[in-house]
C-alpha cells in the first residue's frame, strides 16, 4: 500500500527526465511515494530511481517489455497497480505514459485527468486536485475525483522541477512479478522509421523561428531558415502551415505537435491559437511579427512589431546579420 | 474485401473562433455557448472521416458515423455524410450532455454494440475542447479491441489485418494488429476532403438514427462522472508586450533586431 505511485520511464541506460518530475510532484501530495519501472533488465535503472528519493521502487521485468508493444506495458502496469494499491497514480504525458495511463485507468475503473500542469492535496478535504489547461489553454480547470479507485493524473512534462538524485537513499527496491501472456499483445511495432533532421533538433534548440498561416506559402519559410541559421536555431511552424503542406509536419509546434521551451521563440504570421500556444508557452521570450495588432499571440509576447512581414522581415534579417556576424 | 468502419465524431465549439468570443460560464463551470458561432465537428474527427473514406475508396465497404451528446446541430453532423459516409447514428439524450471521458466511452461502447458488425473503429486522436485523448483508448479497452494510436496512415492488408503508421517525435512507427481494431487518427494523415454537391444532396436525403439512453439500455450509474470540475477560470497572462515602433515597417524590423540585441536575446 503506497500513497502515490509514479510511473517512471527509462531512456537507454538512464531514466527519462519525467521520472524525477513525477517524484517531485508526488512528494507535494504527501505520504509514501513509490516509483514503478517497467522493462527488461532494470537493476541499474532501479538504483537510479531510488536515488531520486522515493520510499520504494517497484521493478516489473519481463522480456515482453521491450518497447515493441504498448499492450505489454498496460498489462504490466495494471498488475503493478493492483499489487501496490496506491491512493493516487501519476503518469507522464509521454508517448508511453499517455497511452498506458488512460488504458490502465479504464481497466481499474479509475477516473483520470489528462495533461495536468499542477497537482495538490486540498488543505481542507484532503482530496487530490489537479489543474489542467482546457479549450486549448483559454481556460484552466481544477478537477477532483470521485469513486473508490485511485485517481490517475497525467502530468505534462517540464512543469515540475525534477527531484535531484542523491547518493544517500534508503528506498526499498522491490521486484513485482508480472505475467504477460502472448494473448495480451494485440498491436505490435514492426518497424520504427526515423526522419533525417537538418540542423538543430527543434526540441533542443535555444532559438526557434516559427511561421504560420500568415506566411501564405512555402517560400517565406526560406527566410525563416536564414534567421534560424544566423542564430543557430531551428525552424518551427503552426499546424495550419504544416497541414497546408508548406513545411514538414516534423516542424509542427503545439498541443499535438512538439512542445518546446527555447530562450527565444520568434514567430512570423502566427496568430497564436491557443492550441499553438500550448506548445510554446514555456518559451522564455516570445517575439512576434504580425500585422494584426489584436492577434492573440501578442498577449504572450515580450517584444513585437505590428506590421506586414513582407516589409518588416528583410530589414530585420539584414540588421540581425550585421549584429551577429 | 470490403471493410465496415465506424467513425466516432464529436461536436465541439469552433476552436478557430476569435479569442474575444470565448467566455466561461462560472456557475456551470463550462465554456459558454458563443452566440452566432456555429459548432463544428472536431478537426481530428474529420481527419478520421477522411481516413475512412480513403480505405473505402481503396477496398470498398461502409462507413457509419457515430456521435454522443445531449443535442446535435444536424447540419453540422451531416457533413461526414456529404463527404461520403453512408450512415449517421446519434446517441442523443439529455442525460448525455456534459459527460466526462469515461462515461462518453461507455455510451459509445453501447452504441457500437448496437450497430453490431464492424472491422475498424476510427476516432480523432483528441477533441479540441478538452484535448483529453482519453475516450478512444477507453472505448478500445471496454470493447477489448487492439488500440493503435495517432495514425498518419492506415492500410488494410487483408480481410483481418491492419497496418498503421503511428506518428512519433522523430518519424513514425509501423504498427500491426488484427481486425477488428480501433485506430486514432492525427492531422498528419492529410486534409479532409470537401463535400461535393452530389454528396450534400445525398446527405440531405439521409435520416440519422437517433438512439436515447433507453434505446441503449444505459443505466444512470454508467454515466456517473469520475472527474468533478472544482473550478474553471481564465488564466492570467503574466507578460506585457513591448511593441517596437519605427518610421515605417522596415524601420520597425531594424529596431526590433536592435532591441533583441540590447536585451541579450540574439
Amino acid at each position: 500500500m503506497v500513497d502515490v505511485l509514479a510511473l517512471g520511464e527509462t531512456s537507454g541506460d538512464g531514466l527519462d527526465p519525467i521520472t524525477g518530475e513525477l517524484v517531485a510532484a508526488a512528494r507535494t501530495l504527501g505520504g509514501s511515494v513509490a516509483v514503478a519501472l517497467l522493462g527488461d533488465g532494470l537493476a541499474a535503472h532501479g538504483e537510479q530511481a531510488a536515488a531520486l528519493g522515493p520510499d520504494s521502487v517497484l521493478l516489473a521485468e519481463s522480456p515482453a517489455l521491450d518497447g515493441t508493444s504498448i499492450d505489454a506495458y498496460v498489462t504490466a502496469f495494471e498488475q503493478v497497480c493492483r499489487s501496490a494499491s496506491p491512493g493516487a497514480v501519476l503518469v507522464g504525458k509521454t508517448p508511453l505514459g499517455q497511452n498506458v495511463g488512460p488504458r490502465t485507468a479504464f481497466r481499474l475503473g479509475a477516473a483520470l485527468a489528462q495533461d495536468c500542469t499542477a497537482v495538490r492535496r486540498d488543505g481542507e478535504t484532503g482530496e487530490v486536485v489537479a489543474s489542467r489547461p482546457v479549450y486549448g489553454g483559454s481556460a484552466t480547470a481544477e478537477v477532483a475525483f470521485t469513486g473508490d479507485a485511485p485517481p490517475f493524473i497525467v502530468m505534462r512534462g517540464r512543469v515540475c522541477e525534477p527531484a535531484e538524485p542523491s547518493p544517500s537513499t534508503d528506498a526499498n527496491i522491490i521486484r513485482v512479478d508480472v505475467e504477460i501472456a502472448p494473448s495480451d499483445i494485440r498491436a505490435r511495432r514492426v518497424e520504427s522509421v526515423k526522419q533525417d533532421i537538418q540542423g538543430v533538433r527543434i526540441e533542443d534548440a535555444s532559438v526557434i523561428v516559427a511561421g504560420g498561416r500568415g506566411l501564405g506559402g512555402p517560400e517565406p519559410f526560406e527566410r525563416l531558415r536564414e534567421i534560424a541559421d544566423l542564430l543557430g536555431g531551428a525552424v518551427g511552424a503552426s499546424r495550419a502551415a504544416c497541414d497546408a503542406g508548406w513545411i514538414d509536419h516534423a516542424a509542427q509546434i503545439g498541443l499535438t505537435g512538439k512542445a518546446v521551451a527555447p530562450d527565444l521563440y520568434l514567430t512570423v504570421g502566427i496568430s497564436g491559437a491557443s492550441q499553438h500556444m500550448a506548445g510554446c508557452s514555456s518559451a522564455k521570450n516570445i517575439v512576434v511579427i504580425n500585422k494584426d495588432a489584436d492577434a492573440n499571440i501578442f498577449q504572450e509576447a515580450s517584444y513585437g512589431v505590428v506590421g506586414d512581414w513582407r516589409k518588416v522581415l528583410p530589414a530585420f534579417i539584414e540588421t540581425v546579420r550585421e549584429l551577429v556576424t | 474485401m470490403a471493410v465496415d468502419i465506424i467513425v466516432c465524431v464529436k461536436q465541439v465549439m469552433d476552436p478557430e473562433m476569435p479569442a474575444s468570443a470565448f467566455r466561461i460560464d462560472p456557475d456551470a463551470k463550462r465554456a459558454a455557448d458563443a452566440p452566432g458561432i456555429p459548432p463544428v465537428i472536431n478537426g481530428f474527427d474529420e481527419n478520421a472521416v477522411e481516413a475512412a473514406l480513403r480505405i473505402k475508396d481503396e477496398v470498398g465497404g461502409t462507413i457509419t458515423v457515430l456521435s454522443v451528446g445531449g443535442g446535435h446541430a444536424m447540419d453540422v453532423m451531416k457533413k461526414p455524410l456529404s463527404m461520403g459516409a453512408d450512415a449517421l447514428v446519434l446517441a442523443q439524450d439529455d442525460a448525455f450532455a456534459e459527460l466526462d471521458a469515461r462515461a462518453t466511452a461507455r455510451v459509445l461502447a453501447s452504441a457500437v454494440r448496437r450497430i453490431g458488425r464492424f472491422d475498424l473503429i476510427l476516432c480523432g486522436r483528441q477533441a479540441s475542447d478538452w484535448d483529453n485523448a482519453h475516450v478512444p483508448l477507453g472505448l478500445a479497452e471496454i470493447l477489448g479491441l487492439p488500440c493503435l494510436a495517432v495514425a498518419q496512415k492506415i492500410e488494410v492488408i487483408d480481410s483481418s489485418g491492419v497496418i498503421v503508421h503511428s506518428v512519433t517525435q522523430d518519424g513514425y512507427d509501423v504498427i500491426e494488429a488484427d481486425m477488428p481494431a480501433l485506430v486514432t487518427v492525427s492531422n498528419e494523415l492529410g486534409e479532409p476532403r470537401y463535400p461535393t454537391l452530389r454528396g450534400i444532396m445525398a446527405a440531405g436525403r439521409k435520416t440519422p438514427e437517433v438512439w436515447s439512453a433507453d434505446d441503449l439500455d444505459i443505466d444512470p450509474d454508467m454515466l456517473e462522472p469520475g472527474v468533478r470540475i472544482v473550478d474553471l477560470y481564465a488564466p492570467e497572462s503574466s507578460r506585457q508586450v513591448e511593441l517596437v515602433q519605427g518610421e515605417d515597417e522596415a524601420d520597425a524590423g531594424r529596431n526590433l533586431a536592435i532591441r533583441l540585441r540590447e536585451a541579450g536575446l540574439i
